[in-house]
C-alpha cells in the first residue's frame, strides 16, 4: 500500500516535470525562507488542516465519488514553505480531475492562499504558485486548461486567524471553488 | 483587449460618507531620548469655547515626530499667549528649549490663528505668523502651524498636513468586509472612498496627492483602479490574466510599475497610464514583485526570489542592469526608498520575526527599526522623518510609525477590525 502510493507521488511527479518543462516553481515560502517551523509535526499533520474544510471526508473517500457530483473535499492544504501537493491530497485532486474531465463544462477557480506571514504582495505570488501547483497536477490528469482558472488571495483572505502554526497550517491552501 | 478596456465606474458606486468614520487614535510607545524640550502654551480663545484643541494638536504633532519632547500642562506656571509677555527666565528654569504661545479668535467665515515660536535661549522670536482657518479647518490650521514650527527649527519641511490611506478588515476567510479608507496624517478627519467585501490593497498616493492607485477583487479577482480622492471617479486600468498587483507611480505621475503574472510567474511591468501601454521590466522565472521607484526616476527597485529566498534588487532604466542591494538575512521584501534615495527601508525578518529595517544604501548597513514583530508595508513621510508601517497588537492588526533613525514610536489602533497597507501620501501643499 504504502509502496503503491509512493508509486504513484513517483509516476506523478514525473509527469509534472515533463509538463512543467523550463517552468520553475521554486517553492512556495509563505514569508520564511528557512524552515523555522515551530513545530515539526505540523508541516505533514494534517488533522489541523483537515478539520478545516467541515466535511472530514477522507481523500480517498473523495476519490470514490461518483462522476456526476462535485467532490466534497474542496480544500487542500500545503506545507510550510513548499507548493507540492502532499500525497494525502492527492486523491482529492484525482477526484476532481476526474469530475473535470466528465463534466466538460463545468468550470473551477483554483484559489492559493499562503497564511499572514511576510509581505501582502509577495504572498500573493506564492498563494499563486499554490494554485497553478494544482492547476498542473490536473492538467497531467487530462483536465482541459480551459476548465482551470488559478485566482491568489495571498493572505487576503485568512481561513484562521491567529498567529500559532495551527492558524497558519490551516490558512496554506488551495480551495476549489466551482 | 478586454483587460485593457478601461472602464469608468460611476461614483455612485461608491460609497461617500462621512458617516462611515474610521478614526484612529494615537498612543506614543517610545519617545526620543534626544528629542528638544518644547513648551506649547494654551493658546488663548477670548473665553470662547473651540472645537478643537489647538495647541495640544501642535504639541501632539511635534512628540509624534520623535524631535520633540513637549513639557507637560500642568508643569507651566505661566500662560502666556503673545511673545510680549514671555518671561523667559521661568522657561530656562524649566529647561525648556523652545516656547510657542499664541491665540484663537472667531472670525466672519472661521477663525485666525496667531501664534509665535520663541527661542528661550536666545531670548528672541523666530516666527510670528497670523493664519486663517475656515470653519471646519481648525485642526488643518493647526497642522499647518505645526509643519512651520518643525521646519524653523530643524530646518526639516514638516509633514503634518499630510494624509494616509489605509485598509480596513473584518472577518474571515468567505466572510470579510474590507474598506479603503483616507485620514489626516494623525488619524483624524477619516474618509472611506471604497467599501468592498472582496479585498483591497496595495493603495499607493499619485505623486501630485489627487489619486490612489490600489488592488481591488470586487470582479473576484485582482484587478489595479486608479481613483481621484476628490471626486471619487475611478478607472480600472488592468486587469489581465493572473495577478495585477502592487502599482507603484513614477515620480512624473505618468507611469504605473505593476507586477502580473499574465505571461507565466510573475513580472514587473510599466503601464503608461494615459495610453495603457505595457513595458516589460523583468523576465524570468522567479517571483518579481513590490516595485518602487527611485525619487529621482531612473531606476526601479523591487522584491525578486530569483537568489532563493526574497530580497531587494535594483532595475536602472539608463544601463537596463539589475543589482542586489540586500545581503544581510534571507527575507527583505517590501523595499520603499527615502525621498533623498539614500536609504532603503524594507521588512525584515529577523529573529524576532519580520520587522522594519533601514538599510543605508551607502554603506549597506542594515538596521532594524521597529519594535514589533508581524510588520508589514512601509510607507515613508514625505519629508524623510517617519515610517508608517502595519503591524499587529494582540490579534488585530494596527498601523504604527517608526521615526526613520527608529528612536521614536507610535501606533494607530483602530476601535474595531484590522487597520493595514498603510500609504503616506505625498506634500499636499
Amino acid at each position: 500500500m504504502q509502496f503503491k502510493s509512493h508509486a504513484r507521488t513517483l509516476a506523478i511527479a514525473l509527469s509534472l516535470a515533463l509538463i512543467a518543462g523550463c517552468s520553475s516553481t521554486g517553492g512556495s515560502r509563505d514569508g520564511s525562507m528557512d524552515g523555522t517551523r515551530a513545530d515539526g509535526g505540523v508541516g505533514t499533520g494534517t488533522a489541523g488542516a483537515g478539520q478545516v474544510s467541515g466535511t472530514g471526508v477522507s481523500g480517498d473517500r473523495a476519490g470514490q465519488q461518483a462522476d456526476g457530483r462535485i467532490p466534497d473535499v474542496r480544500t487542500i492544504y500545503f506545507d510550510f514553505d513548499r507548493d507540492t501537493i502532499r500525497s494525502e491530497f492527492e486523491s482529492v485532486l484525482v477526484a476532481h480531475a476526474r469530475y473535470l474531465r466528465s463534466n466538460g463544462n463545468a468550470r473551477v477557480v483554483l484559489q492559493g492562499h499562503t497564511d499572514e506571514r511576510g509581505t501582502r504582495e509577495y504572498n500573493m505570488a506564492l498563494g499563486e504558485r499554490r494554485a497553478n501547483s494544482v492547476k498542473r497536477f490536473l492538467e497531467v490528469q487530462g483536465v482541459s486548461p480551459s476548465q482551470l482558472q488559478v485566482v491568489s488571495y495571498g493572505e487576503e483572505r485568512l481561513a484562521v486567524r491567529g498567529n500559532g502554526e495551527d492558524a497558519h497550517a490551516q490558512n496554506r491552501r488551495v480551495v476549489f471553488a466551482y | 483587449m478586454k483587460a485593457l478596456m478601461t472602464i469608468w465606474l460611476s461614483a455612485m458606486l461608491l460609497l461617500f460618507s462621512s458617516l462611515a468614520q474610521a478614526n484612529l487614535t494615537i498612543e506614543i510607545t517610545r519617545g526620543s531620548d534626544r528629542a528638544t524640550p518644547i513648551a506649547i502654551v494654551p493658546f488663548s480663545a477670548d473665553g470662547e469655547s473651540l472645537p478643537e484643541d489647538v495647541a495640544q494638536i501642535i504639541s501632539d504633532n511635534l512628540e509624534r515626530s520623535g524631535y520633540f519632547a513637549p513639557l507637560p500642562r500642568n508643569a507651566m506656571y505661566d500662560r502666556p499667549s503673545s511673545g510680549d509677555e514671555v518671561r523667559y527666565g521661568q522657561w530656562r528654569a524649566l529647561d525648556v528649549r523652545y516656547l510657542v504661545v499664541g491665540q484663537v479668535s472667531r472670525g466672519a467665515d472661521g477663525y485666525r490663528i496667531r501664534y509665535e515660536l520663541m527661542d528661550v535661549s536666545g531670548q528672541r522670536r523666530m516666527l510670528g505668523e497670523s493664519v486663517s482657518a475656515g470653519s471646519n479647518e481648525l485642526r488643518s490650521g493647526a497642522h499647518y502651524v505645526s509643519d512651520q514650527i518643525f521646519e524653523a527649527i530643524t530646518g526639516i519641511r514638516g509633514a503634518f498636513s499630510t494624509r494616509i490611506a489605509y485598509v480596513t478588515a473584518q472577518g474571515v476567510d468567505q466572510d470579510m468586509q474590507f474598506g479603503l479608507y483616507v485620514a489626516d496624517a494623525d488619524g483624524h478627519n477619516s474618509q472611506q472612498v471604497l467599501n468592498s467585501r472582496e479585498p483591497i490593497l496595495s493603495p499607493v498616493w499619485s505623486p501630485d496627492g489627487r489619486k490612489l492607485a490600489y488592488v481591488s477583487f470586487e470582479t473576484e479577482r485582482p484587478a489595479i483602479y486608479v481613483q481621484d480622492v476628490g471626486t471619487g471617479q475611478r478607472a480600472q486600468v488592468a486587469s489581465f490574466d493572473g495577478i495585477n498587483g502592487a502599482p507603484a507611480w513614477s515620480p512624473d505621475g505618468r507611469r504605473l510599475a505593476m507586477t502580473l503574472s499574465k505571461d507565466g510567474q510573475p513580472d514587473i511591468y510599466i503601464m503608461d497610464v494615459g495610453s495603457r501601454n505595457l513595458e516589460r521590466i523583468t523576465n524570468n522565472s522567479s517571483i518579481d514583485t513590490e516595485p518602487a521607484w527611485a525619487p529621482d526616476g531612473r531606476s526601479l527597485i523591487f522584491t525578486s526570489d530569483r537568489s532563493g529566498g526574497p530580497q531587494i534588487y535594483r532595475y536602472s532604466f539608463g544601463s537596463g542592469q539589475t543589482e542586489r542591494l540586500t545581503f544581510t538575512g534571507n527575507y527583505n521584501a517590501r523595499g520603499r526608498l527615502s525621498p533623498d534615495g539614500e536609504a532603503l527601508f524594507l521588512i525584515h525578518r529577523s529573529n524576532n520575526g519580520f520587522q522594519v529595517a533601514r538599510q543605508d544604501l551607502g554603506s549597506g548597513r542594515l538596521v532594524v527599526i521597529s519594535e514589533t514583530r508581524s510588520d508589514e508595508s512601509p510607507s515613508v513621510a514625505p519629508n524623510g522623518t517617519m515610517v508608517i508601517f502595519a503591524t499587529q497588537q494582540g490579534n488585530s492588526g494596527v498601523l504604527g510609525a517608526v521615526s526613520a533613525d527608529g528612536r521614536a514610536s507610535y501606533r494607530l489602533p483602530s476601535a474595531r477590525g484590522d487597520v493595514r497597507e498603510p500609504a503616506w501620501s505625498p506634500f499636499l501643499n
